[in-house]
């Protein structure tokens, strides 16, 4: 389409991309500024001595009954959850999609567990002891079936039908938490059931293995990318999905899996958070957890344009989500806060992402060099 | 014979189309209810329905709006809590003028959407991600205000909430007239005024707007600020329905507005839609919720599957509509 | 339909009236590419002036230019003698210079007459006077001849209606010059006469028509002058009348003026003798509204030029081959094997590659690397799960950089920051690194400076010897002429024969290119 405001704008972003085009690669310490983790690290960093500063005690670790606490061992506990919903949100948004239905699954899956395993007692060797109704790998397969079937669903809309990605996802955030509601009554399902616990708040080898989850999940998301030609495909299709597709790649197909694999790490989010819990709440999982799910990613440099982006970065934006949410209310300020805190900073990122704040820049110092010289 | 069949092809390829088939469904749900419920036909549960909707048509119009020039509000919810939060606290702590405090609220509603829309405009940002955080950055001012719900009882909003206005043998209250008011005040700003027209435009094809010379910027800039506006209004009736600022008001209505828009009609690519699709928009959703507690059996979570599920068979057709017209066009 | 007798009918008038619009001088360049050089146009009111050219002879640049999208590194633009500097479309409009566009850009949304009167809504009290508007867009439309319901929606409408409702908008707003880009391009005859009587009626009332096309008939049919661009720099100004076809053609695509004398040998080989089956083999293929069914050859060490006119169903043919568009009718056929080729992915499993035209939409992934770039294709091809190790894709990726003498930084910076010819290069080795049995070349020079041309063509040559199936178009002749063993032309979307190397010499091929129907 040759529409003639396309060529101006295509010459700003060219330009506002590439500035750095003729210059030679220089010092080390330019590099590393230069490098796209730099500030999401730096700003994890940034807080993280804030901390250190304001909160007494703040790195202190101690070993209690063979497990590790402290307060960087909390943070990092509690944000495992959202950790694995912006692994899975940067595949799709790398796509140049989004899924806002991230919250529904988390309470889908969690429910469906919690329904599974139940409440009640039996007899255990002649003990009364808390059963499951259904054998637990049963009930988690069965949950993550669900949360892999909210992925077909959101797939299907938007790679065959072509429905954009906010209106696909849309439905599903608006019906899935009802099918969950659904499910319960609305009513909170508690789960007694002891070895359902170990997901959410078990210890293995001094560590919460949820840390452990997001582990494997981190080192397989990965090794997909990087072992298979999935993050090149990935990148191709969110850059340019035309040239993808004339270059052969299956852009259909792969639209599809991200939005399955987004909706799988949900899923397991969904069961962590609620044998951490202890219970399935359909009403409040995951509520608002696409939010800060989309936040971690934008704060680990990933652009919600789509094409490059980074896996580490998202991890390191989950923390700095956690690690401001531990702050603030650590520093006595209404956690309330937060929110507003966390709006203003998805403000400033998607500001400082945009392109036209480039060339406001730009002209801005051309001007100012020009009355300089003047 | 070739005419009328060559005349409907055309009214099927019409975008307009799914408004036809919303007020259709109307009067479908109406019916089955009547069959279903004695009692359910009367007029007052029709006003009652209208009652209970107020907020959400006035909430609607204004999403209205920005789903017509192509874009989407998410934080409209959240800047009715505010509103209610806002009002509750100006009148409770600060004993200030009812009638001033109705002024602050909606002006600090337009500014907040004026803000919004400038973002996206100037900058260049998606709308679902401005608002998106607008929403956040909503919620979190109202539970920065209070925790705790305020209540209201100011005898000008208490009068509001007890009123009941007779007419044609039920009644109404207040809300249900200015939410109807705006509704009509909409349509004309849609329908006769270059503003109106200009939204349309863009929503068409905003290039094309901006290439003869539509001042763009202003409107979507407006455009929001009038979302904001709606929502600000609609804090106002919901306060008058509540006689409460809390900061759980409204969770989720952004949605029911935008699956009311979208029921009624509007196209959510933007460009196709009547103004008046919000009401017959907001009275299916209403309708269905109404149906189910009659029901009594069926628990009211159906209500948002139900929801869900109208609004995915209505974009589904409009997208499948779409590309049948793409294809047929060539 | 001979052109002479539907000719502007000479008109003499205007040559001593002063130009309306006059460009001088008008020089552009964007980063790595000189757009325009030294252009001049005068356009005096009551003439309609055509401007020719092939793609990248600055064409579009200059209109944008005119209008505002773009301001003049240098040079000057006098409206009625008074210099003007618009800043925008909206300042050109205002101006009095309003442009119609191939894709209209008007809202599709909206009634005829809201069209029309956008912005500019007659009112009464209480908001738009809406019979009014009809009523004034009913009149306008009538003194263009054309009678529609001007309460309907404009997309109801097809797209020559579309056109003339933009032509009356702009006539509406008093424009003094009226600008029409590439208007004719999805119209068929008739609608394209409708046009024509269109502005035949504007050019009686004085109105300054500034046409760009690049279909020779139409220039033929409706311009009183002729203005031709190459390569961003103004070939000439020429009356209608004194121009013939051969002549017209030539400036276009013939051989330059000054011949490069270095482009030589590489055609001095004799002819490829195909023997035995062709590798590909379509017959009937075509796709409507794009294509006339056509049958096209290939076989293994042949070099086949498509050569023809921009809009004459090149780019369209090599698209169905590749399976990049779906064809409605006809057949393919691989090695005698049928093939249905549903996608890209199709072609490419059966051994074709294919280098696009346009590289900045549908070739380059910018911000990917140039190692990244020139083995996706490969990796694509090999599947999902085997990646590619790191290693071979380096040796690649430098083996080819060196081979086609890419100049890059490293093989990991943006493909971005390479210039077009560097680009081009990258890109023909993404397919080169599939190993095809056959690739086809969608103009894969245009754009790029001479040395890198030549590269280009001498690499594709050598890897036509060594056995590989050529499509190869392009709008510059010479070229293809020297390079091809075998030539179809093409002209509106059909072919129109096919010769042997030798048969022809290059102003054959410009007559059967410009011959009349």
């Amino acid at each position: 389409m040759n529409n003639p405001l396309d060529a101006q704008v295509g010459d700003r972003l060219l330009r506002a991309d590439f500035p750095h085009a003729a210059m030679p690669a220089s010092s080390a310490l330019k590099r590393l500024l230069q490098h796209a983790l730099f500030r999401p690290a730096a700003a994890l960093a940034l807080l993280l001595l804030l901390d250190l500063l304001t909160i007494p005690g703040f790195f202190q670790l101690t070993i209690r009954d063979g497990h590790l606490y402290g307060s960087v061992i909390d943070i990092t506990n509690r944000a495992a959850p959202l950790m694995l919903a912006a692994l899975g949100m940067t595949l799709v948004i790398a796509t140049r999609g989004i899924d806002i239905s991230v919250g529904a699954v988390v309470a889908m899956s969690g429910t469906v567990a919690a329904m599974l395993i139940g409440g009640h007692m039996g007899l255990v060797n002649g003990v009364p002891a808390y059963v499951s109704k259904t054998p637990m790998a049963w009930a988690l397969c069965l949950a993550m079936g669900a949360a892999l079937l909210c992925g077909a669903w959101n797939g299907l809309l938007v790679a065959w039908l072509g429905l954009q990605p906010i209106v696909a996802t849309l439905i599903l955030m608006v019906a899935g938490r009802g099918l969950a509601q659904l499910f319960t009554d609305g009513q909170i399902v508690t789960v007694y059931y002891q070895p359902y616990f170990f997901i959410g708040s078990g210890y293995l080898l001094g560590l919460p293995f949820a840390l452990f989850l997001v582990g494997a999940v981190f080192l397989v998301t990965g090794l997909m990318m990087r072992r298979t030609a999935l993050g090149l495909f990935i990148q191709a299709v969110g850059i340019n999905p035309v040239a993808a597709r004339l270059a052969g790649v299956r852009t259909a197909s792969l639209i599809f899996f991200v939005y399955v694999f987004c909706s799988a790490c949900a899923g397991l989010a969904g069961l962590m958070i609620s044998s951490n819990i202890k219970s399935a709440d359909a009403n409040n999982a995951g509520m608002l957890l696409e939010l800060d799910a989309i936040l971690a990613v934008t704060l680990g440099g990933t652009s919600l344009a789509g094409g490059k982006f980074t896996l580490v970065g998202s991890v390191i934006g989950a923390l700095i989500i956690q690690t401001l949410t531990y702050t603030i209310y650590s520093i006595g300020l209404p956690p309330e806060v937060n929110m507003v805190v966390k709006s203003l900073v998805v403000f400033l990122v998607c500001l400082s992402q945009s392109a036209e704040l480039k060339t406001l820049r730009q002209r801005l110092f051309a001007r100012r060099a020009s009355g300089n010289a003047a | 014979m070739n005419a009328l069949m060559t005349r409907s092809r055309g009214l099927l390829a019409s975008p307009y189309f799914t408004s036809l088939v919303t007020v259709l469904l109307l009067l479908v749900l109406l019916g089955m209810g009547g069959a279903a419920y004695p009692g359910f036909l009367s007029l007052q549960v029709l006003f009652n329905l209208l009652i209970d909707n107020a907020f959400l048509l006035v909430i609607a119009v204004g999403m209205s709006f920005v789903i017509l020039s192509g874009g989407i509000d998410l934080s409209v919810g959240s800047v009715l809590a505010l509103s209610t939060m806002v009002a509750a606290t100006l009148l409770h702590r600060w004993h200030l003028h009812p009638l001033l405090v109705i002024a602050i609220v909606l002006a600090l509603g337009a500014a907040f959407g004026a803000g919004m829309g400038a973002l996206i405009h100037y900058f260049r940002l998606q709308p679902f991600i401005v608002t998106l955080a607008g929403m956040f950055l909503a919620r979190g001012l109202c539970y920065l205000i209070s925790i705790n719900s305020i209540t209201i009882e100011d005898p000008l909003f208490v009068m509001m909430s007890r009123s009941q206005l007779h007419f044609l043998g039920g009644f109404v209250s207040p809300g249900v007239v200015i939410a109807l008011l705006t509704l009509a005040a909409a349509i004309f700003i849609a329908h006769f005024t270059p503003f109106g027209r200009a939204v349309y435009a863009i929503g068409g094809n905003e290039t094309s707007a901006q290439m003869m010379g539509l001042p763009v910027g202003r409107a979507k800039v407006l455009i929001y600020a009038g979302s904001g506006f709606c929502a600000a209004l609609a804090g106002l009736l919901f306060s008058f329905y509540m006689l409460s600022g809390y900061g759980l008001h409204a969770q989720g209505a952004e949605l029911d507005a935008i699956a009311a828009v979208v029921i009624g009609g509007t196209l959510l690519t933007g460009g196709y839609g009547y103004l008046a699709g919000a009401l017959s928009g907001v009275l299916v959703l209403g309708t269905i919720q109404t149906l189910i507690a009659f029901d009594g059996s069926l628990s009211s979570w159906w209500t948002r599957i139900v929801i869900g599920a109208l609004l995915l068979v209505f974009c589904v057709v409009q997208r499948l509509m779409s590309i049948g017209a793409g294809k047929g066009g060539k | 339909m001979t052109a002479s007798a539907h000719s502007a009918g000479a008109r003499p008038a205007a040559r001593d009236s002063a130009p309306v619009l006059e460009l001088r001088g008008i020089c552009k360049s964007f980063p790595g590419v000189r757009a325009l050089s030294n252009v001049a146009l005068r356009l005096y009111p009551g003439e309609v002036h055509t401007l020719m050219g092939q793609n990248g002879a600055g064409k579009s640049t200059l209109i944008k230019v005119l209008t505002g999208v773009f301001t003049p590194d240098a040079g000057e633009i006098l409206l009625d003698g008074r210099q003007i500097a618009p800043a925008s479309t909206f300042d050109a409009q205002a101006l009095g210079i309003s442009t119609v566009y191939q894709e209209v850009n008007l809202c599709p949304n909206l009634s005829v007459a809201e069209n029309i009167f956008i912005g500019r809504y007659p009112r009464r009290i209480g908001g738009i006077d809406w019979r009014a508007m009809q009523g004034q867009a009913s009149v306008l439309l009538k003194r263009l001849h054309i009678e529609i319901d001007v309460t309907a929606p404009l997309e109801r409408y097809p797209l020559a209606i579309q056109q003339m409702v933009a032509i009356a908008r702009a006539i509406s707003v008093s424009a003094r010059v009226l600008i029409l880009d590439e208007p004719t391009s999805s119209l068929d005859e008739h609608e394209v006469a409708l046009l024509f009587g269109v502005l035949r009626t504007l050019r009686q009332h004085g109105m300054a028509i500034l046409f760009v096309t690049h279909f020779l008939d139409q220039t033929y049919a409706i311009s009183d002058r002729i203005t031709v661009m190459r390569n961003g720099e103004r070939e000439g100004e020429y009356a209608c009348a004194d121009l013939s076809r051969l002549a017209l053609v030539n400036k276009m695509v013939g051989a330059p003026a000054d011949a490069n004398a270095h482009v030589t040998a590489i055609g001095d080989e004799p002819a490829f003798k195909p023997a035995g089956a062709p590798f590909l083999q379509a017959r009937g293929i075509g796709r409507k509204g794009a294509l006339a069914p056509m049958d096209i050859a290939l076989h293994q060490g042949e070099l086949l030029g498509l050569c023809g006119l921009l809009g004459s169903g090149r780019t369209e043919a090599a698209r169905l081959l590749f399976g990049a568009d779906q064809a409605d009718s006809g057949s393919i056929a691989v090695k005698g094997q049928p093939q249905q080729f549903r996608s890209p992915r199709d072609a490419i499993a059966a051994g074709i590659g294919f280098c696009s035209e346009d590289r900045k939409h549908e070739g380059a992934i910018l911000a990917l690397s140039v190692r990244e770039n020139i083995i996706l294709a490969l990796q694509a091809r090999t599947g999902l799960l085997r990646a590619i190790p790191l290693k071979r894709q380096q040796a690649l990726a430098e083996h080819f950089i060196k081979a086609l003498g890419v100049k890059t930084a490293s093989i990991d910076t943006p493909i971005g920051t390479l210039s077009g010819g560097n680009q081009q290069k990258a890109l023909l080795a993404r397919w080169l690194a599939t190993e095809p049995t056959m690739l086809i070349l969608d103009e894969p020079t245009r754009g790029i400076d001479v040395r890198a041309k030549q590269e280009i063509m001498e690499y594709v040559t050598a890897l036509c010897r060594k056995g590989m199936a050529i499509l190869f178009i392009s709008s510059e002749l010479p070229e293809v002429l020297r390079c091809s063993d075998r030539m179809v032309v093409m002209r509106d979307r059909k072919a129109c024969g096919e010769y042997q190397r030798g048969a022809l010499d290059e102003t054959s091929v410009l007559r059967v290119i410009a011959a009349g129907a």
